[in-house]
């Protein structure tokens, strides 16, 4: 083998030329890597034509060893040229081998959900624990004092029989309505009062539009000057921001509960038609939503509340009711046959 | 109550629509439930008086009628009413009439022209179904329209009243409440005394005055009794949903509906010796005017004359003392029966009647008089004969007490929130019937109350009627003052992030019924005897749960046979227990059901039935989030697969049980895939105390994991304790990692795998420190399990 620069000034050339022509034929990385080695390393050709160098005379040392370092750059550039087109390749293989089909379902279980009528109750409380009121519970098995006797409604009224009531003897019974706890509390904390009571009530009734057990929020309101001016006021605002509508007509009717007066029952426009007529709102255009009224003389009485120091005023709302508007629910008894296809809708 | 508009605006005629009327009675209270017209729409109807009747020559069952209709000439036309006679007066439809779904043509009958149409009350609208034409009476003016002659064009108004308003039930009731909403003045007819033509009397005895404090009555002789109820009387009934029956009983309906004095009319001659309102004795038994035999209670007003119960007392009349065709002296009674003696009475014997309507909220005490001379001249208008004098018992004390009230203009202000003027205020209550006197400048009123309303006794009633007569609408609506203390949240967690827990794990909330079947029941938790409903819906639905299983498992049953087998499904709600000292817990619970795949079907995951393990990681997520580290203790349920089943204990507490469902009970449930359920007591999840910070270590650990053969049978928290209980200090984690069990090893052991951890919090731990720890343990291990090292 001749190697020495100056027997063979053609052999760099000729090298150059091999080198380059397999540079740019090189198809893998491993391969360019190799002759990286081949060449530049410190056993390769380059590098032994630079060894090479200490035989020449010295006057040719310098022109030969210039033209040795050119051409190793020269490599060396054609090299990583190579390098950065093959990395380029392989990327793109890469990518296009790990594509993967992203329409495909994500791995894993479906997050659950909770029940329309605690979520429509968790709406109602919250909105009420922003204007300041606490929660408050109190039992489902009651005696006929809570449920009736404290409210006013004696062994007489016509309201008991309207009331549909499940007994378990003379004086226990399922509670007809949440309005018990507002009793409770009352015997037990002083004013002023700030509570909501939601929870589950119980007629003797089923049918279309009833079920023998449904949900109900009673709220309390007692502090010394305390107005029907503002329990309009307070429901007014709820039921706007309840159903989210800021021109939702709302209007308050007289009517009668024996634990509350004045007592007033109050409809909203109907959010099914705004208004104009239609089979849920009975073509009236009107929709009740919930009764309240300022508390009744007698009940503070009853609790021994001073009627002269303290007023206040009370209201409950059916919840399945606000339920079937909020989620446009035709059917109540869907609320309570648990089926997973209705359950998951909301 | 259902009144005609028409009526009521010969009272009280305020210048308003229909439609404005309507809405003014809603907002004050009564509200309407229907606006009916009390006619089909139809038109062209004219009286027609029936001239001749021929015989069609090709129909049997039709006539050929000459029609006068106060036109040029008779009409010609064919008829197949059988009540059809010459002379008679009848709705005419003539040619180009329009009735609802088909008008009036000349047409062909049988191949004989007929020129129109006789019509029923039914094709007026007037009835649902009538049989024959609808006669007019005799002086019915020929040709005159229908509509007009029968004033036709009026609706007919239902108000839904709330029970304290018992005045309403009346027009007189409702005309005054639209007086004081229009303030536009009352026309009420004159109602004078009607002087006794005879003096025959019937003797009275009230044995009950509590009951029956204000008793009138009146004797009337000599009456017509098949006299016909005039066609306005009969309009006026109907218009208000009542049927015309006899002029007796029309005109008694006639004057409750006018001033809501239900009365009672006897025929005379079947009463012997006189007139007795007494209690009826036990097992006493009445046969009521539609036929019921009634056995009465002890406790039950009756009239009866000296022999026998003639009458249900405020309910109803009974069979052989009523009046009929032959009748001709009839007892009137107008009596006032108070509220609490009607009280349930009628519903005892499942009756409700337009009378015990009206007792049982309170008829006016005062009335009795007026509605009985109203009555009287009616009756001797419609059937004739001769009144004898009132006859009278009041038993004043026991008449409802009427005292005075005060009334502040700063009580009204203070809880309407609103200034209303003395000029309103006073005008209101006047209208409404109240006596009002002002006193101190203005700034107060003595106000009297009034017999016909029972709801006003209180300061607070009269604050209520100004601010119904004002209007709720008209009311101002003010914001309220947020002033409320902060009060700290009753427990750092709550039910929603519980809650949210199983949501995450891909529960659906359920909410059960709270009574269920006991024989379902019974298979769950045959160890509570549950409480049970006096007056169940369904014998279903008879018991409070003892657990919320039942409830679960029925709704997993139900989702099972709509092809929904995943289900994972919790409830929170209160359990009905006794407890050691029988007394009755409500109990707040929290419980889930699952059963299925572990994960929804999918490309991504293998398919896997859930296990007990799914359903205790989900409950230990749940304890993890209440803070709670609680011990699975191995247990038996009645309801649980005897090797699948823990009770969980914290503190000494058994917070609850979690387990598979026993293959005998899922059989007898047709249940035929395993399935898993939890209960636990929410109290204690809920009391969760706040965490307290540890100082975080800065020293590496050491791990050293120990693989133990153990008797197959041996439960892993044993050991898992042991370990714990000997490591001292130094042990920061306990991992069990691996079970191991076949081959390799005795088949009568298994292998557990676990990983422990040391760290000590102010130092480098050694080697040396552990391996003495280390043999402790397996020491101990061996002593209490003869657990060994597996090699
Ligand atoms: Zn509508």
């Amino acid at each position: 083998m001749d190697t020495s620069p100056d027997s063979s000034p053609d052999s760099l050339d000729n090298l150059i030329a091999t080198a380059k022509s397999e540079i740019a034929a090189c198809t893998e990385l491993a391969r360019l890597n190799d002759l990286r080695v081949e060449l530049l390393g410190k056993k390769g050709k380059i590098t032994a034509q630079l060894k090479q160098l200490g035989k020449l005379p010295h006057e040719q040392r310098k022109t030969v060893g210039a033209e040795i370092n050119r051409a190793k750059q020269d490599l060396q550039s054609d090299i990583n040229a190579r390098q950065q087109v093959l990395e380029a390749a392989a990327l793109q293989a890469k990518l296009v081998a790990e594509k993967v089909d992203i329409t495909l379902p994500g791995r894993g279980a479906s997050a659950g959900g909770l029940h329309p009528v605690t979520q429509t109750l968790q709406r109602i409380e919250t909105l009420f624990s922003r204007m300041g009121f606490s929660i408050a519970e109190g039992p489902e098995i009651e005696d006929d004092f809570h449920n009736f006797e404290a409210l006013n409604i004696s062994e007489t009224h016509p309201a008991r029989a309207m009331h549909d009531t499940f007994y378990f003897d003379a004086h226990t019974l399922l509670r007809t309505h949440t309005s018990p706890v507002q009793v409770r509390i009352m015997e037990t904390d002083p004013p002023p009062l700030r509570i909501i009571a939601p929870g589950r009530v119980y007629r003797c009734d089923s049918d279309l539009t009833h079920t023998p057990m449904f949900h109900q929020v009673e709220g309390l309101l007692v502090d010394e000057a305390i107005s029907f001016a503002q329990l309009k006021g307070i429901i007014n605002d709820f039921l706007h921001v309840f159903f989210e509508r800021e021109d939702l007509a709302v209007r308050f009717r007289p009517s009668y509960f024996p634990f509350t007066e004045p007592s007033a029952e109050v409809d909203i426009q109907c959010v099914m038609c705004s208004g104009k007529g239609c089979k849920v709102c009975k073509q009236s255009g009107w929709l009740e939503v919930l009764g309240c009224g300022m508390v009744h003389p007698k009940v503070f009485d009853s609790v021994g509340i001073d009627n002269e120091k303290y007023t206040g005023f009370a209201f409950g709302m059916g919840v399945e009711r606000l339920a079937m508007l909020r989620y446009q629910v035709d059917d109540l008894r869907l609320f309570f046959e648990n089926d997973l296809r209705f359950l998951k809708q909301f | 109550m259902k009144f005609s508009e028409q009526w009521l605006r010969t009272w009280v005629n305020p210048a308003i629509d229909t439609a404005a009327l309507v809405e003014q009675l809603t907002m004050a209270g009564l509200e309407v439930d229907g606006v009916e017209p009390v006619a089909s729409d139809f038109s062209q109807i004219l009286v027609g008086e029936v001239l001749e009747i021929n015989p069609h020559p090709d129909a049997k069952k039709l006539q050929i009628c000459k029609v006068n209709v106060n036109a040029d000439e008779a009409l010609q036309i064919v008829c197949g009413a059988a009540n059809v006679h010459v002379g008679m007066r009848a709705p005419t439809a003539v040619v180009g009439a329009q009735l609802p779904g088909f008008n009036i043509k000349q047409a062909k009958l049988r191949g004989v022209e007929s020129f129109g149409m006789l019509c029923s009350a039914s094709e007026l609208g007037l009835e649902e179904q009538s049989s024959g034409l609808l006669a007019l009476p005799a002086d019915a003016p020929i040709g005159q329209d229908i509509r007009e002659y029968l004033q036709l064009d009026d609706v007919a108004i239902e108000v839904d009243l709330t029970p304290n308003r018992s005045d309403c039930l009346s027009l007189l009731g409702i005309a005054r409440e639209v007086d004081a909403l229009n303030r536009c003045g009352l026309n009420i007819p004159d109602i004078m005394p009607i002087p006794a033509t005879t003096d025959k009397t019937f003797p009275l005895d009230i044995q009950q005055p509590q009951a029956c404090p204000h008793y009138v009555g009146r004797v009337i002789s000599g009456i017509q009794a098949q006299a016909v109820t005039p066609l306005w009387m009969q309009e006026r009934l109907r218009r208000s949903g009542l049927r015309s029956l006899s002029p007796v009983v029309d005109v008694t309906n006639y004057v409750m509906l006018e001033l809501g004095q239900p009365m009672h009319a006897f025929d005379l001659a079947k009463l012997s010796g006189g007139i007795q309102v007494r209690n009826a004795n036990a097992n006493e038994k009445l046969t009521l005017l539609d036929g019921q035999e009634l056995k009465l209670n002890a406790d039950t007003l009756v009239i009866a004359d000296n022999n026998k119960v003639l009458a249900l007392a405020g309910v109803m009349g009974g069979e052989g003392s009523g009046v009929a065709d032959e009748t001709t002296d009839i007892f009137l009674e107008s009596a006032f029966f108070t509220p609490e003696q009607l009280a349930g009475c009628a519903r005892a014997y499942g009756l409700h009647t337009d009378s015990s309507h009206r007792f049982e909220r309170g008829v006016d005490p005062e009335l009795q008089a007026t509605a009985i001379e109203r009555a009287t001249a009616l009756l001797l208008k419609i059937v004739g004969g001769e009144a004898g004098p009132l006859i009278e018992a009041t038993q004043a004390e026991a008449l409802p007490e009427l005292k005075p009230i005060s009334l502040r203009a700063s009580r009204i202000k203070r809880v309407l929130g609103a200034e209303i003027s003395a000029e309103d205020i006073e005008q209101a209550l006047t209208r409404l019937g109240l006596a009002v006197v002002a006193e101190e400048n203005g700034q107060q009123w003595q106000v009297t109350p009034t017999s016909f309303r029972f709801d006003i006794r209180l300061e607070a009633d009269l604050i209520e009627e100004i601010a119904r007569i004002y209007g709720y609408n008209q009311l101002p609506s003010e914001m309220i003052n947020i002033h409320a203390e902060i009060e700290p949240p009753p427990s750092n967690l709550n039910l929603q992030q519980l809650q949210q827990v199983l949501v995450q794990r891909g529960y659906q909330e359920a909410i059960t019924y709270s009574f269920i079947d006991p024989k379902l029941q019974a298979q769950f938790t045959p160890q509570h005897s549950p409480i049970a409903l006096a007056n169940p819906l369904a014998s279903d639905l008879s018991v409070m749960r003892t657990s919320l299983w039942p409830g679960l498992i029925q709704a997993f049953l139900r989702n099972q046979k709509r092809q929904q087998a995943d289900v994972r499904l919790f409830e929170t709600g209160l359990r009905f227990i006794y407890d050691n000292e029988q007394k009755l817990q409500q109990q707040p619970m929290l419980a889930a059901v699952i059963s299925g795949s572990v994960w929804p079907e999918q490309w991504g995951a293998p398919s896997q039935a859930v296990d007990f393990f799914d359903l205790k990681g989900d409950v230990e997520n749940l304890l993890h989030t209440a803070g709670i580290t609680a011990e699975f203790v191995p247990s038996t349920h009645p309801a649980l697969h005897p090797g699948q089943a823990a009770k969980l204990m914290f503190e000494g507490e058994s917070l609850g049980e979690i387990g598979a469902l026993h293959p005998q009970l899922a059989k007898q449930l047709d249940i035929d895939v395993p399935v898993y359920v939890f209960e636990l007591a929410l109290e204690p999840l809920l009391a969760n105390k706040l965490p307290v910070f540890q100082a975080l270590s800065k020293f590496p650990s050491i791990r050293r994991d120990l693989a133990l053969l153990v008797d197959k049978d041996q439960v892993a928290a044993d050991i898992i304790n042991c370990i714990k209980q000997n490591a001292g200090e130094l042990l920061s984690k306990l991992e069990l990692f691996d079970i191991y069990q076949g081959e390799g090893i005795d088949s009568q052991k298994k292998s557990l795998a676990l990983g422990l951890t040391f760290r000590a919090s102010s130092r480098n731990l050694t080697e040396a420190e552990v391996e003495p720890v280390i043999e402790q343990v397996l020491q101990h291990l061996q002593q209490d399990f003869d657990a060994s090292l597996r090699f």
